[in-house]
């Protein structure tokens, strides 16, 4: 029973980075599409916020995992 | 041109081995579903024991423990092939007991990890079980199995033999060796080179690829957020970046083993990083965490949050990439398991194709972790090591700095 409940925590915790690194990747096209010669900074600033919401997720992945 | 030839040559030949090894892996686990099925049923599964008791050919293939089975280290490594047939290339063992120090080679276990074959060595008899070694017992219990194990109220399992200090050559660390070694070789070849031509001449062969590279996490990485102090710190974030690369990459190929996807190994980088950090900062760094810009009345809790932070950023970086590395594996071998789960080769294509792009897909993410892991790194050190004016704002020098680099 633990098992199947851990499982959907996983998901959960999916849903919260697919909201996430969506809104980060959408921003980011938006700024880069309103300033292009930007778009080398943007895409670093971009990376890192992706990896920390990626971080958080996986946080709740490797709970979820472990019991 | 002939080079050309050449190269392409060994690229062909070097998929092939890949797919002979492919094919030769999925002819063994598809060549023992028959024996299981067949009349002496009943002794092999004794001889496998515990987990493997009730193999009967209608039970669901376990991919969830055979995905574990691949992502974790063992004591020998393994090639293909199942349980008594599979090919493995044996590994030191070196334990630790109350009679000094004990080595032997895995073989000695032949392949069982359910603590049912003993290995006696110098007159001491140890048995491996799900890939740690204990001290066996006297007499095998019911499953064949030479361990006390007890089971409590909750059905948990408690093993009471004694577990010797383990220091052996594992595969993990075989892996760190080989890609210790490849790092070694490739990069000193490289500074010869330097060595010989100088900076005048473009870069040829190796350098060319290598060069890139290590510009790159020069000037963006290192000097775009340590500031002018990130020259010192420039050999630690290439060395962290390339072993990160080269372990990411070889973990992708079949047969080797899982070591970016090991927490422990991870967790030796993230403290590096959480060292350097604490030793390089400054009065401005550990300003900010026992004098924030604050309220006084607020800094009891600020205070505590801000030390928790101090830890929490190093314990970030060892999760991202320990569970970035293992989920990718894990994916891969889900999705090649399918074609076993459903028993049928209809669903090959699916299973192959999504096999292969997230295969694919790993190797960006394997680039992506090297990346953000020196990154965060850099940013960390960074944050230690920045002079700050009063009212926090970065000095004019090293504004100027940041500027010149984007």
């Amino acid at each position: 029973m633990v098992g199947s409940i851990s499982v959907v925590g996983a998901g959960l915790a999916v849903i919260g980075a697919g909201i996430g690194i969506g809104q980060i990747g959408g921003h980011a096209m938006d700024a880069i599409a309103r300033q292009p010669e930007a778009s080398g900074k943007i895409t670093t600033t971009m990376l890192i916020a992706a990896a920390l919401v990626e971080g958080v997720a996986l946080f709740g992945v490797v709970v979820a995992l472990i019991k | 041109m002939t080079s050309k030839i050449s190269t392409h040559k060994r690229f062909t030949s070097i998929c092939f081995v890949i797919f002979a090894l492919f094919f030769s892996l999925s002819f063994n686990l598809k060549a023992s579903e028959p024996i299981e099925s067949s009349g002496d049923e009943a002794v092999l599964s004794q001889g496998h024991a515990t987990s493997h008791t009730e193999e009967d050919p209608n039970k669901p293939v376990d991919i969830a423990s055979i995905a574990f089975e691949h992502i974790l280290d063992s004591h020998s490594w393994h090639l293909f092939g199942d349980h008594e047939d599979a090919v493995s290339m044996p590994l030191p063992v070196i334990l630790k007991t109350d009679n000094g120090i004990v080595t032997f080679m895995s073989s000695a276990f032949h392949h069982d990890t359910h603590g049912t074959h003993v290995a006696e060595i110098n007159g001491q008899r140890f048995v491996n079980f799900k890939e740690t070694i204990y001290l066996a017992s006297d007499f095998p219990n019911e499953h064949g199995q030479y361990l006390n194990i007890q089971k409590d109220e909750k059905g948990e399992e408690t093993i009471t033999n004694v577990a010797p200090l383990d220091f052996s050559i594992t595969k993990n660390a075989t892996q760190l060796f080989l890609s210790a070694l490849v790092l070694i070789l490739l990069f000193t070849s490289v500074a010869k080179a330097y060595k010989k031509t100088g900076v005048t001449t473009a870069p040829k062969g190796k350098q060319s690829f290598l060069e890139p590279l290590i510009v790159f996490v020069r000037d963006d990485l290192a000097k775009g957020n340590i500031g002018e102090k990130g020259e010192k710190f420039t050999p630690y974030l290439l060395t962290v970046f390339f072993i990160i690369l080269i372990n990411n990459v070889l973990g992708l190929i079949p047969i080797s083993a899982n070591l970016t996807g090991n927490i422990a190994f991870t967790l030796v980088l993230s403290v590096f990083t959480l060292l350097l950090t604490v030793f390089n900062g400054n009065k401005n760094y550990w300003g900010h965490i026992f004098t924030p810009h604050a309220p006084k009345a607020l800094w009891i809790i600020l205070i505590p949050i801000e030390i928790i932070g101090v830890f929490t950023k190093p314990f970030a970086l060892m999760i991202r990439l320990f569970a970035n590395i293992s989920a990718g594996h894990i994916i891969i071998i889900s999705l090649v398991g399918l074609i076993f789960m459903f028993k049928s080769l209809l669903i090959s294509p699916i299973a192959v194709g999504f096999a292969l792009f997230i295969d694919v897909l790993e190797v960006l993410v394997a680039v992506l972790q090297a990346y953000i892991f020196t990154l965060l790194t850099a940013l960390f050190i960074g944050s230690a090591v920045a002079d700050h004016n009063e009212d926090g704002q970065h000095d004019s020098a090293d504004e100027k700095l940041v500027g010149e680099h984007h």
